[in-house]
């Protein structure tokens, strides 16, 4: 199955019902799904930290929620995941791209990307990383896991794990 | 008349409602002078009444009263636009627009200078959009939950504050009472 058909497919076997997301050209694929899918209600925000905030209110509303953005978006929704997501102790799975990674082409991106895994670390945040695309079969597991806990949880998912940058 | 006494004033109108409320002194007032089950206290997260308000009246039926501040919104301006395309009409935003920075000492908005919040809201694409005056808000809500219409409110108010007490509930309990209150609501 394609890839970005088996993360939606496990999010709405999970019953998630709202997805917020913050686009990133590696999450172009996935986004396109979720908008397709007559499951989900598709949320676009214009910043990660009220994609969560959306989430925690669907959450709270009686319905699973989700988000994906980019890993820049640990810098952004610090606060957020602090005081809202785990302060409440609501779920939220974070699908997130791992810009910054192997085959990267923006050196910019490597900036935020040597410091993802340590703020998510600092975090307590569950993390998993994706590499490759046969890892994703840990996905709906991860979901499961998610909302056992009512935690934050992070799925980084690098440049390999999407198929590189194409021609860059 | 300042936030605390316009909180007073709704208190009969919101308080069998689902309400989330602003960081700082709005959740503390509103807390102080009619704590319910059905109100959502932020303790934390600066900007975000409107988007977690937005959430609930997207994920369950009954009506949602977001109570902002002028400088939260100011902190997270990109709600609006996300509020406007996103249309439920069982959530009210009431923006309490005093000009000021209450929780941290007063200090100036741009909401209390050039920036109209009711104009770029409607900028922004959002439909029903009223500005009053502190006196008038209680009918203004009043009629907005009784239109079933997605609706702004600005409610323009003198700055103040009156002392309170912080919250020292459980974050936990008040989330949970919350989700409680709503689930009974819409069975």
């Amino acid at each position: 199955m394609d890839i970005d058909k088996k993360i939606v497919a496990d999010f709405v076997n999970n019953d998630i019902e709202l997805v917020t997301t913050v686009p990133c050209k590696q999450l172009a694929g996935v986004i396109d799904e979720i908008d397709a899918c007559k499951d989900i209600y598709h949320i676009p925000s214009n910043k990660e930290d009220e994609g969560i905030g959306i989430c925690a209110g669907a959450f709270m509303g009686g319905k699973r929620s989700a988000i994906i953005m980019q890993n820049t978006a640990i810098g952004v929704t610090v606060n957020t995941l602090v005081t809202l997501t785990q302060f409440y102790r609501m779920p939220l799975p974070m699908l997130i791209s791992y810009r910054g990674e192997l085959k990267e082409p923006v050196a910019c991106q490597v900036e935020m990307a040597v410091h993802t895994k340590a703020l998510l670390n600092q975090l307590h945040i569950p993390t998993y990383h994706f590499h490759q695309q046969s890892d994703a079969e840990e996905l709906d597991t991860i979901l499961k896991y998610t909302f056992m806990c009512n935690k934050p949880v992070a799925i980084l998912t690098d440049a390999t794990f999407w198929g590189g940058y194409g021609d860059q | 008349m300042i936030r605390s006494e316009v909180l007073k004033e709704l208190v009969p109108v919101i308080s069998d409602q689902l309400v989330v409320c602003n960081i700082g002194l709005p959740s503390q007032e509103l807390h102080m002078l009619d704590d319910q089950p059905t109100n959502f206290y932020m303790l934390g997260t600066m900007g975000l009444s409107s988007s977690i308000g937005l959430g609930v009246a997207l994920a369950q039926d009954k009506k949602v009263i977001s109570i902002d501040g002028d400088g939260s919104v100011l902190t997270n301006f990109g709600t609006l636009p996300t509020i406007a395309n996103n249309v439920a009409d069982n959530f009210i935003l009431l923006i309490i627009d005093n000009g000021s920075y209450g929780s941290t000492g007063d200090q100036p908005t741009y909401a209390g200078k050039k920036t109209s919040l009711a104009a770029v809201a409607k900028a922004c694409g959002c439909e029903t959009v009223i500005e009053c005056q502190a006196e008038d808000c209680t009918d203004v809500m009043r009629e907005a939950i009784a239109s079933d219409k997605m609706t702004i409110i600005v409610c323009k108010c003198k700055s103040g504050n009156i002392k309170v007490p912080v919250i020292t509930k459980d974050p936990v309990v008040i989330r949970d009472r919350f989700m409680t209150a709503i689930r009974e609501a819409n069975t």
